[in-house]
């Protein structure tokens, strides 16, 4: 009898401390999800004890402000895009994550100074560097295959339908890129009336051509049945769908526009040091190398690029594939947050009247 | 029963009492009384429910449209001193300080944010400024007009300031004005907002042209569909209802994405007249991605909210009535006319009314197999609740678009009576 109720009470405070330490992680779902899930979560567990329960939205970052705003916070950890991570610290609506409190590259290097450019905020940790690039089918193109973001808007040299993401967002950039401006004055010519009608103007010649999608699955889907025969595409998408699927897919770097995807606490976080831990845990060198195991997107960190190995398919060399490679980088885009918290509104307001007329 | 009562009162033989002696008359009013209270606690649980998840939520979306105090909260000071100062007034010195004072305050709150977010709207292109004097607010000192013009020579703009002023109020008709492509300007005038920036009217206008073409062909194609149903022998028109209802009982996203399959360049009905050689392989329909497809997809998930109100009314008429005028010597046009669809009008109206409402603020079809041209307004209200975050402008449209419904249904029942209405 004294026997049972130990093995009760204890068997009690075991159910409690694990109702107690677990935490709820939103992100985008998908196969980002699944290796989020593998790389992060799961060995998060095996090493704290503590539980990940993990749920999708579409972009955690609205239902994330309508938590906060509501003061009834149901996550802990949340996977939003830089400009989302900026606007959302700015608002106030974010705990804040010392850089000091994650761990330093296995050399010794402080975060700060491991993680790239732009990864690392006052409320945000980067993960991942996802970007958005020019794809075709090969068996469209079988002599001269388009090379540069140029030929995408070629028409006459590549004949074929186009499909671009509904969103002025990376079109813009990707139109002046295509009309010949280099990845390094991009922003400075938008942020000119000039420059906006120069990207308007690029876009209004290939207009009739183009099939505009809004969800992550689209382009690969629209690329696979034919409709079109190039498209902006996530990297990852693309990568998935040639790797996994062999389709005849190719990925075109020059001209690519990359952002972080970065982890934030929300205020009001119910478990907030064991956020903090997991945060720590999962943005450190290690995880995040293991994530490229995958998914096609490279790591926020400097010190994870050397951990990078082959695909779950065992073959697949990652790091060509990564958007951080070298190679991949000659004439590439950082997304900037700066330019589009000040321009959403407008350029937004702008590209939903080009389309509707 | 009240007539009964006061009947009965007005007998000679004297007022009419209970076994107990009360006037009949009390008392049946309070056992009336105690009837209703009962009814009423029976349905108090709806109105709760329908009152916390539905009536409260959308009047506080609702009232996110004239109300954002996302400067006014958070600028208090600088707030007042717009409100003591006459419109047009320049800033001087303490309306500098006012702004120092608020923006350091506001940087220790981490609200800067949410302050340039509020004015970014108005005038695009500020946020930053906020954001980045914020940032430099702490080390502010008198004067603090060469502190702040030093940390950023914009401040100096009087549009700055003028579009500071609209954002000091907390109410404000601006989301409502940018939601019919109009705008303040500086001096608080309502001028049309710049032409490559118009497009909510075009929107709202395409919306209800595209709802109302879908209620017409949705209406086409059910009528008949529905007489078939309410005529046939029974076994056969179960049969049929089961066709009509499987659709209506399948995902809306299975149904959209099936359109895609079948209309789509290289789809199901491309390839069979390519096939048939209908069309030459070059010369393949665009079908989805555009009004067109829109159009489609939309009548084809409507069209049941048609033909079950339109099955309903026509069930109940009895064939006779058209045999009747057709031996009175009318033609079958005359007896379709004037005799059968006088009495269809009842679900004729309630189907319309259905579809249409729904057609205008469908959102998921349109943003699927719409691309640029098959975009409806409720597109535009859900990229500013997900992508822009802009609720305020969100809940503008919305209201403009509930009100445009509304509007409609009050003509509706003047001109056919809302009683006229039989939705089954």
């Amino acid at each position: 009898m004294k026997t049972a109720l130990v093995l009760s009470s204890a068997l009690t405070a075991v159910a409690f401390a694990a109702s107690a330490e677990e935490i709820t992680v939103m992100s985008w779902g998908g196969a980002y999800t699944v290796s989020q899930v593998e790389a992060f979560h799961k060995p998060f567990t095996a090493a704290t004890g503590i539980n990940v329960i993990s749920v999708d939205a579409d972009n955690p970052a609205t239902p994330l402000k309508a938590m906060v705003e509501a003061n009834n916070v149901s996550v802990d950890v949340a996977d939003v895009n830089t400009s989302d991570a900026v606007r959302l610290c700015d608002e106030g609506q974010l705990e804040e994550i010392d850089p000091a409190s994650l761990p330093p590259a296995p050399d010794g290097t402080p975060a700060t100074e491991d993680f790239l450019p732009g990864a690392l905020s006052d409320c945000a940790v980067g993960n991942i560097v996802y970007s958005m690039v020019v794809a075709y089918d090969a068996s469209k193109f079988p002599d001269d295959k388009p090379a540069t973001i140029g030929d995408f808007f070629d028409t006459a040299k590549f004949p074929g339908k186009r499909a671009m993401w509904k969103s002025a967002k990376t079109t813009l950039e990707m139109a002046l890129m295509g009309d010949g401006v280099p990845a390094a004055e991009v922003y400075d010519v938008l942020g000119t009336p000039e420059g906006v009608e120069r990207a308007f103007a690029k876009l209004d010649s290939v207009k009739g051509q183009i099939v505009w999608w809004e969800a992550g699955a689209q382009p690969v889907q629209l690329l696979a049945d034919g409709e079109v025969a190039m498209t902006t595409a996530y990297n990852g998408r693309i990568f998935a769908a040639a790797v996994t699927e062999n389709k005849p897919f190719v990925a075109i770097w020059d001209g690519q526009v990359y952002e972080y995807d970065l982890f934030v606490i929300p205020k009001g976080a119910a478990n907030l040091e064991a956020a903090k831990k997991f945060v720590a845990f999962a943005t450190g060198t290690q995880p995040l190398a293991d994530q490229a195991k995958w998914i096609s997107y490279g790591p926020a960190r400097k010190s994870s690029g050397p951990l990078v190995g082959l695909f779950q398919d065992g073959k697949t060399e990652m790091a060509p594939h990564m958007p951080t490679a070298a190679a991949n980088l000659t004439n590439a885009l950082p997304s900037s947050y700066e330019f589009w918290v000040d321009h959403e509104a407008e350029l937004a307001e702008r590209f939903n009247a080009w389309l509707a007329n | 029963m009240a007539d009964a009562t006061a009947d009965l009162a007005a007998e000679p033989t004297g007022r009419l009492t209970t076994a107990d002696g009360r006037p009949l008359k009390t008392a049946l009013a309070r056992a009336q009384a105690r009837a209703r209270r009962r009814a009423f606690l029976l349905v108090l649980p709806l109105l709760l429910f329908i009152l916390v998840t539905f009536i409260v939520p959308i009047g506080q979306m609702l009232h996110r449209s004239i109300h954002n105090d996302g400067f006014s909260a958070n600028m208090p000071l600088l707030s007042q001193w717009f409100a003591r100062t006459e419109p047009g007034t320049a800033p001087d010195e303490a309306a500098y300080a006012a702004l120092a004072a608020d923006l350091q305050a506001a940087a220790k709150a981490k609200t800067v944010g949410v302050v340039g977010t509020r004015v970014n709207y108005e005038m695009p292109g500020t946020r930053s400024l906020f954001t980045s004097t914020g940032r430099k607010a702490r080390g502010f000192e008198p004067p603090y007009r060469e502190a702040i013009l030093q940390a950023d020579p914009k401040w100096a703009d009087p549009t700055l300031w003028g579009t500071m002023r609209q954002v000091s109020q907390a109410y404000s008709p601006n989301f409502f004005l940018a939601a019919v492509d109009l705008a303040r300007d500086n001096e608080g005038n309502i001028v049309q907002a710049p032409p490559e920036r118009r497009v909510y009217l075009m929107l709202f206008q395409r919306t209800f042209l595209i709802a109302g073409l879908i209620t017409v062909l949705c209406l086409l194609l059910g009528f008949p569909v529905a007489h078939l149903l309410a005529t046939l022998p029974l076994r056969a028109s179960n049969l049929l209802m089961i066709l009509v209802l499987l659709p209506f009982w399948t995902s809306l996203l299975v149904r959209t994405t099936s359109w895609i399959v079948l209309l789509q360049g290289q789809g199901v009905v491309n390839n069979t007249l390519v096939a048939t050689g209908l069309i030459t392989d070059q010369n393949r329909m665009q079908m989805i991605y555009n009004q067109t497809g829109t159009i489609i997809a939309m009548t084809h998930i409507l069209l049941p909210f048609m033909i079950l109100p339109l099955y309903s009314v026509m069930r109940p008429i009895p064939p006779t009535y058209v045999r009747a005028a057709r031996s009175l010597g009318a033609s079958s046009w005359t007896a379709f006319r004037r005799v059968y669809l006088p009495q269809t009008l009842p679900g004729i109206g309630a189907g319309a009314l259905l579809v249409f409402i729904l057609g205008v603020g469908y959102y998921i079809t349109p943003a699927l197999v719409g691309g640029a041209s098959g975009q409806l307004i409720s597109n535009l209200i859900a990229f500013h609740m997900q992508d822009s975050l802009n609720w305020s402008l969100a809940a503008a449209l919305a209201a403009v678009l509930l009100g445009l419904v509304l509007i409609l249904y009050w003509l509706y029942d003047r001109l056919v009576g809302i009683d006229n209405l039989k939705l089954g």
